[in-house]
């Protein structure tokens, strides 16, 4: 399969993330199946398929909150491998959104965001503050800093989820289904949240179901299925001419109604 | 059409105030039908319910409202029981014992001149806990927190000032270690560093510069410490003679107020004899009951009371001066002995290098075979035993010859095959002889080597003993021994609690690790510690630890219960605590993670957390546990409160004295383990209230 153009002048040639013939299995389960994939610096690619192909964990493959049996992964030109200092400098340098936003419910806003710069990046407190609070405007809910997660609405957790992670200033955002777990008047806030951030240029991965923001800011769809990769294209020819009969099916189903 | 919309439309032009609720839907009267009389089984088991408390509270409240507060002894108490015509099958509680022995119950034998200082490091206890419990308390006083376990063990057992602080520096020096360590090559050679110099700080730094302190300080003492030390003892004689003599005089004052007791007790039953005398004449006359003068006889009871309390007032001055008696006794004793110690002192620093030269000397001159006394013993009963095999050979070989002759041949030959059984080594009795002698020998050089080798470190030891005496700028030293009542079970319980719930989070997060050999250690430590009741581990702390540890170490048998007992509760507290780490979402460990946090950030700042405000209840529920269990104690040997229960009955006064005692002790206890109780709720719901 050739590269798909890329086509926004962001992207730069320079290599991201380097993944090849990534093999993982759980136990006996094969759960990646011989994954190459290229990512390079400025681009946002959406990962979508069927629940259990596997797309969950090639994000988390990347940060290493799962650990790849064969096969390498090179991120910011690390490689991954079991030296615990490599993967802390890489998981400081790569933020993460899940599902579940994981607030830390005993800090406040304000301390959820300082946290890691303080401890990981030995930021002064104070710095850390003006940082989490440029971030929280950026999300628009700088008036919550003092609340605690509990206190705030779903939406607006995973604002604050996003707005924790940029102010470790990360190179690369990793997005784990980001909106599942949201109300629907809640996803847009979070997606305008991250469209925002792609249009500043950040690499990110995308796990998503969101089509619309696939279409708006991606340009590159990635189609998962059991384990492997099965196709990827730009957003319009991927919704437009899906190649793969997987796809068509996969794409008529989320897409009919 | 028009009509049926005008009958559904609806507009209110007046909105209702609030009214009152009716008056069976509220206050009082609702509560008790709702919760005492809501249906006719309800209404039975309340009824039901106050009978028996009605019993209880009748069976009991008698004999606590007739309760005797002055009193000598038990005797005492029951004679002001009759005195007041209490009728002895209800009976009244002698709580005058508590009054009697209560400071032995707070302090056990702790010197009572020295009460201040167990008192006042319980008092800084709570300034100490107070930045730690209460967060409005300022942060500053945090310092004083981590100063204070040195301060206490300092005023408790007393000694020089550095002690303590010598103490602390094997807390640096640990730090140092760990700083080295972790430069080195992580955070496991850091442990491991900061446990072998903080070890060697203690074991070996500190009783030396502690030696050298007492030294230093000392000699420049010895002149005018001699000096002092006479003037006290010729001081301290007629101190005694005077205290003797106000003992004496005091010992005649009781027992002339005795006596006027006696009487005066005599007077109420006398007069409530005659008035019984009088209501059974008036009876079997049939009259009516003849009228008395009951101020008169309230006037006697109270005389006879009056007379209880003064008796019980001058028995507790001469208790105080029975004390003075026996603490001035112990003084000059102590005196006598540490002047004798200053006399000595020159010739014995003289004669302790020629000592431990000769001691040196004996046991380099002795023959190399010869190392203890397992093997000279050994060699002397090789010989011993060779001789008499040899011996029974030769008497039936004698027999033999001496034996008729057709029973010759049979015994020749039996005496033939006990002499071939004999090892080769042994061929007659002069070699045997010898080697026998020569073991002896051995066994007596191996002796005197021994024993200079005793005398010299004795003498070394007394030389130190009497520096340390002289030279200590601080407080009187006292021994563990001398320590009970609640304040050895306070000790021990925070001691306890203090040690344990670090231990116990270190063991939980072990248990919960993917590290294998770290795992099975914490699961192993765990479950031995938990399946083993805690009186089998006390018994092993007092009787089986010292067999472990290397030979001349001798801990503190308080010491080793308070790690027992610290032991035993961590294993507790981890497994709560596991609790609490499992509740804890694994998203969490994630998101912790995926920032770059490492696991002891991670743990610290996320999880633990999390995980202890979970645990709080289950926690506080095994510190109740813990203190309470220290008055387990009692069984090897030292004074806790129960064990001064059975102090206490022992003595002439108050045996036959149960349920007073234990109800003090109960009430204590519980006062100490509700006020943990309302603590962790207080925690609880300001955990809550914060975090929503």
């Amino acid at each position: 399969m050739s590269e798909p153009a890329r086509k926004s002048m962001e992207i730069s040639d320079e290599v991201a993330i380097q993944i090849s013939a990534m093999n993982k299995w759980y136990g006996t389960f094969h759960v990646l199946r011989d994954i190459n994939l290229t990512v390079y610096r400025g681009e946002r690619i959406v990962i979508c398929g069927p629940s259990g192909s596997g797309k969950s964990t090639l994000i988390r493959c990347i940060n290493r909150l799962e650990e790849h049996q064969a096969g390498t992964i090179i991120v910011d030109g690390t490689e991954l491998s079991s030296d615990l200092k490599n993967i802390d400098k890489i998981r400081s340098e790569v933020g993460m959104v899940f599902q579940h936003f994981n607030l830390f419910p005993h800090l406040t806003i304000l301390e959820n965001l300082t946290l890691a710069p303080i401890w990981v990046r030995k930021t002064p407190k104070k710095d850390a503050e003006e940082v989490a609070m440029h971030y929280l405007n950026k999300v628009k809910i700088p008036e919550q800093a003092q609340k605690y997660p509990g206190q705030l609405s779903g939406g607006q957790q995973q604002r604050v989820a996003i707005a924790r992670s940029l102010c470790m200033k990360p190179r690369i955002m990793l997005f784990d289904e980001p909106t599942s777990a949201l109300d629907p008047e809640m996803i847009k806030e979070v997606l305008d949240t991250m469209i925002e951030l792609a249009e500043e240029g950040m690499t990110m991965l995308c796990v998503t179901h969101e089509m619309g923001f696939a279409q708006a800011v991606a340009n590159r769809v990635i189609f998962m299925d059991q384990g492997q990769v099965v196709e990827q294209n730009e957003p319009k020819e991927f919704f437009n001419n899906p190649q793969s009969e997987r796809t068509k099916l996969f794409l008529s189903q989320i897409l009919g109604h | 059409m028009t009509d049926s919309t005008a009958s559904l439309t609806y507009v209110r032009a007046q909105m209702l105030p609030q009214s009152a609720p009716p008056v069976r839907e509220a206050g009082l009267f609702k509560w008790v039908r709702e919760n005492l009389f809501s249906s006719w089984l309800n209404i039975l088991l309340t009824g039901l319910s106050i009978y028996v408390l009605y019993l209880v509270v009748w069976a009991i409240f008698p004999w606590l409202y007739n309760a005797v507060w002055r009193a000598g002894s038990l005797t005492e108490c029951r004679e002001v029981l009759a005195v007041r015509g209490v009728p002895s099958e209800v009976g009244g509680a002698c709580f005058a014992v508590i009054g009697d022995r209560w400071l032995q119950f707070i302090f056990g034998f702790y010197p009572p001149d020295m009460y201040w200082r167990p008192v006042l490091a319980f008092v800084l206890f709570f300034v100490a806990l107070a930045p730690v419990l209460f967060a409005s308390v300022p942060r500053r006083l945090l310092a004083f927190s981590a100063v204070y376990p040195f301060l206490a063990i300092w005023l408790i057992w007393g000694g020089a000032f550095w002690t303590p602080l010598l103490m602390m520096a094997g807390f640096v020096a640990g730090y140092l270690g760990f700083v080295a360590g972790s430069r080195l090559g992580g955070a496991i050679l850091g442990v491991i560093g900061a446990v072998v110099l903080a070890m060697v700080w203690w074991m070996w730094v500190s009783p030396t510069v502690s030696n050298a302190l007492n030294r230093m300080v000392g000699s420049g003492r010895i002149e005018q410490s001699s000096v002092e030390l006479t003037a006290l003892a010729e001081q301290l004689g007629p101190n005694l003679t005077a205290i003797e003599a106000d003992l004496a005089a005091k010992d005649a004052e009781i027992a002339a107020v005795v006596v006027e007791k006696d009487a005066a007790v005599a007077d109420v039953t006398a007069e409530r004899q005659r008035r019984a005398e009088a209501l059974a004449a008036a009876e079997a006359a049939e009259e009516p009951a003849p009228g008395f003068d009951e101020p008169l006889l309230a006037g006697k009871v109270a005389a006879a009371e009056a007379l209880f309390d003064r008796l019980a007032q001058l028995r507790a001055e001469a208790n105080v001066l029975a004390v003075a008696r026996f603490q001035t006794q112990d003084q000059i004793t102590e005196t006598r002995t540490l002047l004798a110690a200053i006399t000595a002192l020159p010739d014995l620093e003289t004669d302790l290098p020629i000592m431990q030269a000769r001691a040196r000397d004996l046991q380099a001159a002795l023959p190399a075979h010869v190392a203890d006394f397992a093997t000279v013993d050994a060699a002397a009963a090789v010989a011993n035993q060779e001789q008499a095999a040899l011996r029974t050979v030769i008497e039936a070989e004698t027999a033999a010859a001496a034996a008729a002759v057709g029973d010759q041949a049979t015994l020749m030959s039996a005496a033939q095959a006990l002499r071939d059984a004999l090892p080769a080594t042994v061929a007659e009795f002069a070699t045997l002889e010898e080697a026998i002698a020569a073991a002896t020998k051995d066994q007596a050089e191996l002796r005197t080597a021994l024993t200079a080798v005793t005398e010299a470190a004795a003498a070394e030891k007394t030389i130190g003993t009497t520096y340390a005496e002289l030279g200590r700028v601080g407080l009187k030293p006292v021994d563990s021994s001398e320590i009970g009542g609640f304040l050895l079970a306070v000790i021990i319980g925070i001691s306890g609690i203090t040690l344990s719930l670090p231990l116990g989070i270190l063991l939980a997060l072990g248990r919960r690790s993917n590290l294998f050999i770290i795992n099975k250690v914490s699961v192993g430590f765990i479950e031995i510690i938990r399946g083993v009741p805690l009186i089998v581990w006390l018994f092993t702390a007092q009787l089986l630890l010292n067999y472990f540890l290397p030979k001349g170490t001798n801990f503190d048998l308080m010491l080793r219960v308070i790690i027992m007992v610290t032991l035993f509760s961590s294993a507790y507290i981890a497994e709560v605590i596991r609790g609490g780490l499992a509740a804890v979402p694994k998203g969490q460990i994630e998101a912790a993670d995926a920032m770059g946090l490492d696991y002891w950030q991670a743990m610290r700042l996320i999880v633990l957390p999390q995980a202890l405000k979970i645990s709080i209840p289950g926690i506080v529920n095994s510190f109740i546990g813990l203190f309470k269990d220290t008055t387990l104690v009692t069984f090897i040997g030292m004074y806790d409160p129960i064990g001064l229960v059975g102090t206490t009955r022992a003595s002439t006064d108050w045996n036959g004295v149960y349920w007073e005692l234990y109800i003090f002790i109960g009430l204590l206890f519980f006062l100490f383990c509700f006020s943990m109780g309302r603590y962790s709720l207080f925690l609880e719901r300001k955990l809550r209230r914060e975090n929503r």
